[in-house]
């Protein structure tokens, strides 16, 4: 509770240059990745940049400003779902809208990857902006039910809009734009952000607003404007978090973006440390790792003393029971909401770990 | 729309709202004691489900028979939820209990899905419910007049507990101030044991009822119940039990005549509560029938 009082480290030459080392080796690495990794550790490689987005902006809310949200699923899916429709061509859209026609102002639209994708979190800030105007007047419990809520809502109105989202059914075959250097890029973009976020007046004002609502209104901090910006800029980051998902699949429909995608989400930012950015780092890193190797648990075993039949669902168990141990036992997580420094690795020296997020 | 099929209607929607209502109440009670949204409370209505229901078909108990110890296990597990999920947190911030909570949501589900498997399974329905019975010329099953008038008696054992009783006072202190009463001797913790006890108990006939009602069971069965539920007792003003009552039966009026009367509408069904809980929280946060409350610095 005193995040107030953060440490100023005195940037040592040394650590900036330890700093450097570790980007550029991880520069490296991620092109190796690129070039030497079989498909599918290439496609976890990339969805630990995309969890990166998405736990960072779910922290932002729930760790910086201290509003619990439950809807960023929501989120994810408009952004998804426009980013889909402005970038794929009328061929496809043809392709996709058998059962009910597409509406003639989206059939020719078709842009290149970049703007679709800023536009996509635009127009999921936009959406967060009025939700978040009315429901951030709530508080902790009501807010995350009311969130919760309008992500349910988001979901089932893109389920019966037809006409522009092609209901059930989703689409198909989006274009493969999720590039392991797009995918990077945007999460060190988003790691670069927070980082001068936290640093900055916004910043500080979201934190004295999570630590003591009462004292920042006394400060002269506009408690409510803070409150909307970061939910706004939130969604954004959402938004992009799920284009960038929706290209990466190449398939999206209503179901993917339940409560379920928010609680893989929310998994990931309290097993960090609620309110680390570094934290969120190392967690989305080590979770979307997590999910992928643990999902032989839910196919059939062959443990040469005995073979197992298939058991669906207890990749999910072990993950819940993760996530209430993490809370009963270490509520503040890996990090609590202390942040990566080069000192703190020097205390533990034999931990790796690094800033851009590499391996842990 | 003929007189008849308008008496249908009218009697689906009091035995949807018997349902709701039934549920709400769980959420209600335990808000109201430990100011915490039971993120699990609708898995434990898929609990009892399924437990009365390989009460009929493994151990072929008759259907009374499983429902009873249906309803026992399901208030015992109630009960060890709270012990192991919930109290460790209690003096925590509320988010962290809240967070406790989704997490036993999500446990109970995959559990569900682990052990019961995730393909729906068909509920065989009791004769004595599912027999169809004219008055005139409408007709209805019996478990849709059966579940009213359950509800109603549950209701009355309910109200009786909370206020005639000693321990339903000790309910009332706690919800009122914890810590006074634990100085005025209330052991709270068997309190707030009891609470879930029983509100796990109407959960869990909920659940069954629901099974004999709609039949087909499946894991994640209580999700949206139990979300529309927690909603229907913020409507009636959560923390108090008449309000959820009222809350419950509201929102299931409302759903069926909605889908009765505007089909084209019925794709929102499930949106409509939660416009519904914004409406509500925005326009009187403390619900219909809720005390308003003095916001504590």
């Amino acid at each position: 509770m005193n995040a107030v009082t953060q440490k100023k480290t005195i940037a040592l030459p040394r650590n900036r240059l330890y700093s450097i080392i570790a980007i550029v080796a991880f520069i490296l690495f991620a092109f190796i990745a690129d070039r030497f990794f079989d498909a599918f550790t290439l496609r976890v490689f990339n969805l630990c940049a995309i969890y990166i987005v998405l736990a960072l902006s779910l922290n932002l809310l729930n760790g910086f400003t201290g509003l619990f949200s439950l809807g960023h699923a929501g989120f994810m899916a408009v952004g998804a779902y426009v980013s889909a429709l402005l970038t794929m061509s009328p061929q496809l859209k043809d392709m996709n809208y058998f059962l009910v026609p597409i509406v003639p102002w989206l059939h020719n639209v078709t842009i290149p990857f970049l703007p679709a994708l800023i536009i996509a979190g635009l127009v999921a800030a936009l959406v967060g902006f009025l939700i978040g105007a009315p429901v951030l007047r709530l508080r902790d419990d009501y807010l995350a039910i009311a969130t919760l809520g309008f992500g349910e809502i988001i979901r089932v109105l893109i389920t019966n809009a037809q006409p522009i989202t092609n209901g059930a059914q989703g689409l198909k075959g989006l274009p493969r734009f999720s590039t392991t250097f797009a995918v990077w890029a945007v999460a060190g973009l988003m790691i670069l952000f927070m980082v001068l976020l936290m640093r900055s007046s916004y910043g500080r004002a979201m934190k004295a607003v999570r630590d003591d609502e009462l004292a920042a209104e006394a400060m002269g901090i506009n408690v409510f404007r803070v409150k909307v910006t970061s939910f706004t800029v939130s969604s954004f980051w959402a938004g992009v978090g799920g284009a960038l998902l929706g290209h990466m699949i190449t398939t999206i429909d209503p179901k993917m973006f339940t409560f379920m995608l928010t609680f893989n989400i929310l998994l990931i930012v309290v097993l960090g440390g609620i309110g680390s950015i570094s934290g969120s780092v190392i967690s989305a890193v080590v979770v979307t790792i997590l999910m992928e190797a643990l999902r032989f648990l839910d196919e059939p075993m062959n443990l040469v003393i005995f073979k197992t039949e298939g058991m669906p669902g207890l990749r999910m168990v072990v993950f819940s029971i993760l996530l209430m141990v993490m809370i009963i036992y270490r509520q503040r997580g890996l990090m609590g909401n202390e942040e990566f420094s080069w000192d703190m690795l020097r205390g533990l020296f034999v931990k790796k770990g690094r800033k851009g997020g590499d391996h842990v | 729309m003929t007189l008849s099929l308008l008496f249908q209607h009218i009697v689906n929607a009091l035995s949807l709202g018997s349902l709701y209502a039934l549920i709400a109440i769980g959420y209600t009670m335990v808000y109201g004691i430990l100011r915490l949204i039971n993120f699990a409370h609708g898995d434990i209505f898929m609990l009892g489900a399924y437990v009365a229901f390989y009460g009929i078909t493994l151990v072929s108990l008759p259907w009374w028979a499983a429902l009873l110890v249906s309803i026992v296990f399901t208030a015992f597990f109630g009960v060890g939820l709270e012990r192991v999920a919930y109290k460790p947190l209690r003096d925590s911030p509320r988010i962290s209990i809240m967070i406790s909570a989704i997490g036993a949501s999500f446990l109970l589900e995959s559990l569900g899905v682990l052990i019961f498997g995730g393909r729906p399974k068909g509920v065989p329905v009791p004769d004595v419910l599912s027999r169809v019975i004219h008055f005139g010329s409408v007709s209805m099953v019996t478990i849709s007049l059966i579940i009213p008038l359950f509800t109603f008696a549950l209701l009355g054992v309910l109200l009786w507990i909370v206020n005639k009783t000693k321990t339903g006072m000790a309910m009332r202190a706690v919800s009122t101030d914890i810590e006074a009463a634990r100085l005025m001797a209330v052991d709270v913790n068997k309190i707030v044991s009891f609470t879930f006890g029983i509100g796990s108990l109407l959960a869990a006939f909920g659940g069954i009822m629901w099974s004999f009602k709609y039949p087909q069971l499946n894991p994640l069965m209580g999700v949206m119940p139990g979300l529309k539920c927690f909603i229907a007792a913020v409507i009636g003003g959560i923390g108090s039990i008449g309000g959820a009552v009222l809350g419950g039966f509201l929102l299931g009026i409302i759903e069926i005549m909605m889908v009765a009367f505007l089909p084209t509408l019925s794709g929102y069904r499930d949106a409509f509560a939660f416009i519904l809980l914004i409406v509500v929280l925005l326009v009187k946060p403390t619900g219909l029938l809720g005390k308003r409350q003095a916001e504590k610095v």
